[in-house]
């Protein structure tokens, strides 16, 4: 049984444990003091040990915690681990922490707690109220808020070393050899002499050692995978039906349920299933929260069944209509509802007085994420356990939700995170998987599968914030001179938390992200949260606040900037205090050839927004065929820091540039009656093949911190597209999505 | 009624309008082919009969003509369909939901058009959603694997 290893300077300890018939090597976690979230149910002391690699006799498994939603997660983690670890990626299986018996019945050693397979997967990048807090801390300190990344990038590439490491020390204990004549590569140490001992084989003897831990992290320049071309671990799979998802999983005995929950997010007054329950394979008919499930033996017989059910709603506790959800916002401009001011430069009151001031008011929608898998869970819940089966991004919060309304305790909910056909934010929320476990707690011992239909999963999701926001400003001797822009929207983190039950004090810093803390200096620039009362449920969507507010700010500065009579790059150039952030611009300016003669009906438009410490530079090319506008190239550079695989980096945001134009032309949810007006994909559009842009990508590594692009690209694209068709036409389009104004091909 | 899905004959109890997308994924276990909206209006579901792409969620299991083919007769890891080989060549995947029904539609594409234009892949394509945004790789993939349809 290994120990915990001496203690080095690192705030985290890389440890290992007997498994059968092998070792885990992790990190552990300990309870503070302070209060963390994500150690709630260990007592203080206690420890908990994430595991990231497993070796026993049978092969390597490399664990990647962190949920998949498709932008390769597990790919990247698995790199960062079999750089340190001396394996190739095609040596391995990858797996996402798929609890393994083993560990449950193993106690792994007198200082840690039962192994949890969520500690880690819970993912601080999906707690935007945690973020929020410690963005607050990090004060305005231009490197904002997402640590996760820079995290994983040294602890898991330190798991591999201190694996690496030990099983080169178990190589020595067996074979008598001097561990500095040992060299690892593909698996196996090699031996003095040549020969390899497999690491397969070492790894009995490697649980008995205590772990080395005293390691140095390999320069980059000798990595052999950070920073290369890689095959992504599941490309096979996604190319040949093999993958399987959430939706895909099957257990023995399992029944199909499907679920209709009030369309007005409200009550349900009560139902008849006569129907129902009288077709063909139909099981029973169940009552959830606010709702009602059809359980059958088939998904397509238990949604027939559903749909068939006649359900009397009660009504919904936001504006039936969104008209209503326009004026809360408009009104919400007053220092009562003002959340945050947090950027005041110069001053804007006295610059605007007697000035010639240039107003205009944007609008951004409600939008649904409609991942294309939709949400599913399966559970199975006994007198003793509970067993979770769902692609979420919080196992954590999923454990604990599951563990109250059983009334099991948080260790004897086990959540198995499965692959997630598409998220963009959708699977931060968990009501499928409490849905689910409502069904299953009156069919205890029986595993139920709850998939929602596209409608069902439209009509209930959480949305993107909507937004509006109002900018005043003067120009003068052809430079932007003031700035103010006063940003209107509900508090996204105090919706999806409150769903969480947890309280979220102080300023929503999502109601101004991606606007306060541009690196722009202006002589008087002021930036305005203002906190909408709380309208329709609202959830993190693709970059969150900065969704709206990339928006809303960078098209602004293109006003004035248009209005000075400036050049739309060289202002935001000469604007730029930050030299990373300037050099996506110059990048972009240089990628795209800014200021060459486009030709007839073309224009270009630019955009900037950091946002999750990304500074992103955009230009966006379109063309007006006959009063309907083309986009025909995009341009886009980033300050990552460093590029972990430049295929899947490349790939990622062109799908973030897609994704981003698609809902800014055409996509939108609203309410009436109360409830969604859009259903599925006819009415929920985004962009289609023959609308796609070429995508021109290029990630710079000026920053000594490597960062995550799962969402940055998304700000500026909505911008860099309006004024792109400023330029073109001359008509200003301040309102997602844009098809109410203009026309695209 | 019978149904030969992947050149395996099956006998399956089920509704006449059950679509065949549930027929293949909770009768038979063939889980490759994805629902996602239901109602032909994302192309997750698209399969073979006779070797034409259909939508099968919106093709009754009393109204299957043919032979059905899903993604996993077109190829297996150890034996790919040309465009399969193309998909992981150009590392189109990123969640993945939607590339069984894309390469089930390209197939069929490349089968009558060996030779497309971009204005071909574009029509053939544009009923297959990709909410992550592959686009750019699923055009070059197609043209890929045109070309590699062609040499063979």
């Amino acid at each position: 049984m290994g120990r915990i290893g001496k203690i080095a300077r690192r705030t985290f300890l890389v440890g290992s444990a007997a498994v059968v018939g092998g070792v885990a090597f992790g990190y552990y976690a300990y309870k503070r003091p302070v209060s963390n979230p994500l150690l709630n149910d260990l007592a203080e002391g206690e420890a908990a040990l994430t595991p990231y690699v497993k070796i026993d006799s049978t092969g390597i498994t490399l664990i990647t915690p962190r949920a998949d939603s498709g932008q390769g997660a597990y790919h990247v983690q698995a790199a960062l681990i079999a750089e340190e670890l001396d394996v190739e990626l095609d040596q391995v299986s990858v797996d996402p922490g798929m609890p393994d018996p083993a560990y449950y019945n193993t106690a792994l050693s007198a200082e840690a707690a039962p192994f949890r397979s969520t500690d880690d997967g819970f993912a601080a990048d999906t707690t935007r109220g945690i973020m929020d807090a410690m963005m607050k801390f990090m004060g305005m300190q231009i490197t904002g808020g997402s640590t996760t990344v820079p995290d994983s990038f040294e602890k898991l590439r330190l798991a591999g070393a201190v694996a690496r490491e030990t099983l080169k020390a178990a190589a020595a204990q067996q074979t008598g050899a001097n561990v500095a004549d040992l060299k690892t590569e593909k698996g196996a140490v090699i031996l003095p002499g040549g020969g390899t001992l497999a690491y397969t084989e070492l790894a009995a003897t490697a649980a008995t050692m205590d772990p080395v831990n005293d390691v140095v992290l390999r320069d980059p320049s000798t990595w052999r995978l950070v920073g290369k071309e890689m095959e992504r671990v599941d490309i096979l799979a996604k190319s040949t039906g093999t993958q399987r998802y959430g939706i895909d999983f099957e257990v023995e005995g399992m029944v199909h349920a499907s679920v209709r929950t009030s369309p007005r997010r409200g009550m349900m007054n009560g139902f008849d299933a006569e129907a129902a329950r009288v077709m063909r394979g139909v099981i029973d008919v169940v009552q959830v929260t606010d709702g009602v499930a059809a359980v059958a033996d088939n998904t397509w017989r238990a949604i027939q069944a559903v749909n068939a059910i006649d359900v009397d709603w009660g009504p919904a506790p936001y504006p039936a209509e969104q008209d209503a959800h326009w004026q809360a916002l408009s009104d919400s401009f007053n220092a009562d509802q003002q959340d945050s001011r947090f950027r005041d430069d110069g001053d804007v009151d006295a610059v605007l007085e007697g000035a010639e001031v240039i107003e205009a008011e944007y609008r951004a929608p409600y939008l649904a994420h409609a991942p294309l898998e939709p949400i599913s869970a399966v559970v199975q819940v006994t007198e003793t356990r509970a067993d979770v089966w769902t692609g979420t991004q919080i196992p954590r919060f999923v454990q604990t939700n599951v563990a109250k309304l059983t009334g099991l305790n948080a260790d004897q909910v086990f959540v198995h995170v499965l692959m997630m056909g598409g998220s963009f934010g959708h699977r931060l929320e968990d009501r499928v998987v409490r849905e689910a476990t409502e069904i299953a707690m009156q069919m205890k011992g029986t595993p139920v599968k709850l998939t929602y239909s596209r409608e069902e999963d439209t009509i209930q999701n959480d949305t993107r914030q909507i937004a509006m926001a109002r900018g005043r400003g003067v120009v003068k001797d052809g430079k932007v001179e003031a700035y103010d822009l006063g940003i209107a929207m509900p508090s996204v983190v105090a919706s999806q938390m409150g769903r969480q039950g947890l309280p979220v004090p102080g300023p929503d810093l999502q109601i101004v992200a991606g606007a306060w803390e541009q690196p722009m200096q202006i002589p008087n620039y002021r930036v305005t949260g203002y906190r909408a009362p709380e309208l329709a449920p609202v959830s993190s969507w693709r970059s969150v606040g900065a969704s709206t507010n990339g928006f809303f700010h960078d098209v602004f500065l293109d006003e004035l900037i248009h209005a000075a009579g400036a050049d739309p790059m060289e202002e935001r150039m000469r604007l730029c205090w930050h030299d990373p952030s300037r050099k996506t611009l110059e990048a972009v300016a240089e990628m795209s050839n800014w200021g060459s003669d486009l030709g007839p009906n073309k224009g270009r438009g630019v955009a900037f927004c950091m946002s999750f410490g990304v500074p992103t530079a955009e230009v966006v090319e379109v063309t007006d065929v006959d009063g309907a506008i083309k986009i025909d190239k995009v341009w886009v550079a980033a300050e990552v820091g460093r590029v972990i695989d430049p295929i899947n980096f490349e790939n990622m945001v062109q799908g973030g540039i897609v994704w981003a134009l698609g809902h800014a032309m055409n996509s939108e949810i609203t309410y009436s009656d109360g409830m969604a007006e859009q259903r599925n994909y006819y009415d929920f559009e985004g962009m289609r093949l023959s609308q796609a842009p070429e995508i021109f990508v290029r990630g710079l590594e000026n920053g000594d911190t490597v960062r995550g692009m799962g969402e940055p690209m998304v700000p500026p694209a909505a911008a860099a597209l309006s004024n792109a068709i400023f330029a073109a036409t001359g008509r200003r389009v301040r309102e997602m999505p844009m098809n109410k104004h203009i026309d695209f091909v | 009624m019978k149904l030969t899905v992947n050149g395996t004959e099956h006998e399956v109890d089920v509704e006449d309008d059950m679509p065949l997308l549930w027929v293949l994924r909770d009768e038979l276990n063939i889980k490759g082919v994805k629902y996602g909206c239901g109602v032909a209006q994302c192309g997750a579901c698209t399969v073979h009969i006779d070797g034409e792409a259909v939508r099968s969620c919106q093709t009754a299991a009393a109204d299957v003509w043919g032979d059905v083919t899903t993604i996993e007769g077109l190829g297996t890891p150890d034996a790919m369909h040309a465009v399969q080989q193309a998909w992981v060549e150009h590392q189109v995947a990123q969640c993945g939901y939607c590339q069984s029904g894309q390469m089930m539609q390209a197939a069929s594409l490349l089968a009558i058009n060996p030779a497309p234009t971009d204005a071909d892949i574009d029509d053939a394509m544009n009923g297959n959603l990709c909410r992550c945004g592959t686009y750019p790789r699923i055009r070059a993939a197609v043209k890929t694997a045109a070309t590699k349809l062609q040499e063979a």
